[in-house]
């Protein structure tokens, strides 16, 4: 599943040109197929690097890492997963290595970052019954002012984001905002699928939560 | 019964397709009964599809130049 604003594949000089015959390409040296895949995909690569090491001087190294290993392997690449699965897989190895010496990696334990006590919700917004006491409203759906506040939704998003536990934040990005299946998440990451679940829900709940509060300040 | 509170935390589970047959049937209750519960779900639908959008940090063009020197340097090294 591509992003939904992006073509599955990618566009080399106004061509949409799909995985294998873009390995062929690239293993020839060409050019603008190099710079049609970075172009797609460095930005992808620097979020998820964001949410594996420590700052945006070790997240950039670890992407240019990434790059020179994609070059260095794509005779190895043998097409079981989609490219930006594999490239993805590479970046996520580096950043592991190089956590392991900046002592900040995804934590084995099953429930990620915020041990046994999590709630989706708030749980003073729900009576002793568990029924909603405070209940959540129905936010308006695209309406044109709607879209147009959405660009400040977004930016409180963006920013809910990036102060999620480190690998909330790397299953979120990967399958919300890069729109990863799950079975190439727990791949790519290393993580069994029950714990991907754990990690998403906590993740997406957490983002839930800001918009909401976002949407009750407007 | 399920409740409210409970629903929330089965919300992601309902989503993947990860609940049994049962859970699902007693989740789709909940939401036909509890008019909360259905704008929680509609809150929940909106983050993903607003997350899905967020929008990519454009590449400073020097390291697009310095991506296109390496990919040229080592395809020269190793020539297929």
């Amino acid at each position: 599943m591509a992003r939904p604003n992006q073509p599955a594949g990618y566009v080399v000089d106004g061509e949409l040109v799909e995985d294998a015959e873009l390995i062929k390409r690239l293993r020839v040296g060409d050019e603008p197929s190099f710079l049609a895949l970075v172009e797609r995909l460095h930005a992808p690569l620097m979020r998820l690097a964001r949410s594996l090491v420590p700052s945006d001087a070790v997240a950039e190294e670890v992407v240019q890492e990434t790059w020179v290993a994609v070059i260095q392997g794509l005779d190895r690449f043998e097409g079981r997963s989609a490219l930006k699965t594999w490239i993805f897989r590479i970046l996520s190895n580096r950043a592991k290595t190089r956590g392991v010496r900046e002592r900040r990696t995804i934590p084995e334990s099953a429930l990620g970052d915020d041990g046994d006590d999590f709630d989706a919700v708030d749980a003073n917004r729900f009576d002793d019954k568990g029924m909603w006491g405070i209940a959540p409203r129905r936010w308006e759906d695209d309406t044109p002012e709607r879209l147009s506040m959405n660009r400040q939704a977004i930016a409180c998003l963006n920013e809910a984001l990036a102060t999620l536990p480190a690998s909330q934040r790397a299953v979120v990005t990967l399958r919300d905002v890069e729109g990863l299946e799950s079975e190439d998440v727990c791949n790519i990451l290393e993580i069994s699928e029950t714990n991907q679940r754990v990690l998403l829900h906590r993740g997406r709940s957490k983002l839930r939560a800001a918009l909401e509060e976002y949407f009750e300040r407007e | 019964m399920l409740t409210c509170r409970e629903l929330t935390e089965l919300v992601t589970d309902y989503l993947e397709g990860r609940l049994s047959i049962w859970q699902r049937v007693q989740f789709q209750m909940h939401l036909g009964m509890c008019r909360h519960c259905r704008a929680y779900l509609h809150q929940m639908k909106t983050t993903l599809r607003l997350t899905g959008e967020l929008p990519d940090e454009p590449m400073p063009d020097d390291v697009r130049e310095e991506l296109r020197s390496r990919f040229r340097a080592l395809k020269k090294d190793a020539p297929d």
